[in-house]
């Protein structure tokens, strides 16, 4: 099996390869830098790294949220146009999943978390169960502070992992919930991740494919209120 | 005569499109999935919704084109897509996917100044004759550009202000009219002939830059004062003599910039060259002189991807292909090429 993995749905680019089975080449930047101009030139680059032509790929891994709205756009419309073209099955998988299988090997709750600007998150619960990554609570889009609540809740340790995890620490320290440290690299969505997740996620066809941005746009959001005060005052 | 065929994408607005173009003159497939009817509830394009639609439309498009062609890979040359100008989350859509498919398959990859699209739709129908002189108006813009060979462009005239597309789409709202403006405005004009004297910004006679802005304000004013003195407001007779004021300067700008230059052809292109009060009154105002005026059919005045993979047929015999750093650029300028064009 050859695969190749595409995330650009935080700051962080990412492009994986798995060659005959193996990881075979990893390429990161973390960086507030475009992922438009920068994405095709890596995965040519690792390509051609390791010897491996377009039509050698068997399938594509993409991150497809949440996060970034463009930033996702790019990795996805990338992995989907190239899957189509090539004739290959992608696998969509959640960002914050990518982020959360950092944990491995710890058997407790993991939240990873992507920051979403006005105090908000993206995140979900997961936890590893004989080494498969589960979803306790799905993706979603909240509050810190009333994520934060409900994971008090639990009474249980819970491991943060995000790469806006210094934005929220304050936060997270204050909640009285238990925290497992880690150290940095740890915080980094990798795109290696893609690779082992894959084996376990859907293949999804090429058409389908969309960002999960986990929101409605502004502009749908004050449309269906109109429409809603519309109705109740006629 | 070597066959070379392209294949074309275009996603800097609300259209996802996707072409097959022969020889930058013949279409072989045409495909446009248009987001109007999304757009509609929201008076006007979201940047952020246009982009969710390209990514859940594009390789449906871009298949669809290649099934109307019946081609495989094999037959296309390259793939040419729109660079800019246009929403750049719109854009990122369709640069993407084209670097994807030329990636694929190995192909050269061209970037597409979006005004050269909509200039090479007119090349769809009839041979370019040089110099040629090209009116393109749009909701974004309004220009006069000089050619004097293939894929070189001297802008001789802008506005200053509004794009005459832009002008229509807000006297379009001042008179609640239903989206997209343009049209509405088209056909209610007809209704009447027009009975206000609005303003037309000539700019010096030597100008052949444009200016809407205060024909604008002078149907707001008009507006306003007729709601004041609790008149029903004249739409009909708004629409007609507003369009009017457009379609004089538009149609006589360009004439005085074909006799200055002595253009063999002049070619009307972007969305408002469906207008069909510019249509009308361009065709009469050259008809005595021997310049062929040449306006593209309807569906090739509004965004397609057709006119892309025509311009990027240019490119491709000129040998300016983009590499895979090829990004969307939504203030990319019409590259301007400097030469001894004085009269
Ligand atoms: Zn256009």
């Amino acid at each position: 099996m050859n695969m190749l993995a595409i995330d650009t749905s935080s700051q962080i680019l990412g492009v994986a390869l798995m060659k005959n089975n193996q990881i075979a080449a990893e390429l990161t930047t973390y960086l507030k830098k475009d992922h438009s101009s920068r994405l095709m030139p890596a995965i040519n680059q690792l390509m051609q790294q390791i010897d491996m032509k377009p039509e050698d790929i068997h399938k594509i891994a993409v991150a497809y949220g949440p996060g970034s709205y463009t930033g996702t756009r790019i990795g996805v419309t990338t992995a989907k146009t190239l899957a189509w073209a090539l004739d290959i099955p992608v696998v969509p998988i959640s960002s914050l999943k990518i982020l959360g299988y950092n944990a491995v090997p710890y058997d407790g709750y993991i939240s990873p978390f992507l920051d979403a600007r006005r105090g908000a998150v993206f995140t979900g619960l997961y936890r590893f169960s004989k080494g498969k990554l589960n979803v306790i609570q799905p993706d979603r889009y909240l509050l810190m502070e009333e994520w934060l609540r409900e994971l008090n809740e639990l009474n249980q340790p819970v491991f943060f992992l995000s790469p806006d995890f210094e934005k929220h620490e304050t936060l997270i320290y204050e909640s009285g919930i238990e925290t497992i440290h880690a150290p940095n690299s740890s915080h980094l969505l990798r795109p290696s991740n893609l690779l082992m997740l894959s084996e376990t996620e859907p293949t999804v066809p090429a058409h389908e494919v969309v960002p999960n941005y986990l929101r409605v746009t502004e502009a749908e959001a004050n449309w269906k209120k109109r429409q809603k005060a519309g109705k109740n005052h006629g | 005569m070597n066959e070379q065929i392209i294949l074309g994408i275009e996603t800097s607005c609300d259209e996802t499109a996707a072409a097959i173009v022969k020889n930058g003159k013949e279409i072989i497939a045409n495909v446009v999935a248009s987001q109007i009817e999304s757009h509609k509830r929201f008076g006007g394009v979201v940047p952020e919704v246009a982009s969710r639609h390209h990514v859940e439309n594009i390789t449906i498009v871009v298949e669809e084109a290649m099934q109307q062609a019946s081609m495989s890979w094999k037959d296309i040359d390259a793939i040419a897509v729109t660079e800019g100008p246009g929403l750049v989350g719109a854009l990122l859509v369709g640069v993407n996917a084209a670097k994807a498919i030329a990636f694929a398959h190995q192909k050269p990859l061209i970037g597409v100044h979006h005004i050269a699209g909509h200039i090479y739709a007119n090349r769809l129908e009839k041979e370019f004759e040089f110099p040629l002189l090209a009116l393109i108006v749009s909701g974004g813009h309004t220009e006069l550009v000089l050619m004097k060979a293939h894929g070189q462009y001297e802008r001789i005239g802008e506005t200053l202000d509004d794009a005459a597309g832009e002008a229509y789409d807000k006297v379009a709202r001042i008179l609640e009219l239903p989206y997209p403006g343009g049209p509405q405005i088209d056909h209610l004009a007809k209704e009447t002939v027009p009975g206000i004297d609005f303003p037309r910004a000539w700019l010096g006679a030597e100008s052949f830059d444009f200016s809407f802005s205060g024909l604008k304000s002078s149907v707001i004013n008009y507006v306003h004062n007729q709601e004041q003195r609790g008149e029903v407001v004249d739409k009909s007779n708004i629409a007609a003599s507003f369009q009017a004021s457009v379609v004089d300067v538009l149609v006589e700008k360009t004439y005085q910039a074909a006799k200055k230059y002595g253009v063999k052809q002049v070619i009307v292109a972007g969305g408002v060259a469906a207008n069909q009060a510019l249509r009308q009154q361009i065709q009469q105002r050259f008809a005595p002189s021997n310049i062929p005026v040449q306006i593209p059919p309807l569906k090739l005045c509004t965004d397609n991807a057709s006119m892309i993979a025509a311009a990027g047929s240019i490119q491709y015999e000129q040998q300016q292909f983009a590499d895979w750093a090829l990004n969307g650029n939504p203030s990319k300028l019409l590259t301007s090429v400097h030469s001894d064009l004085s009269t």
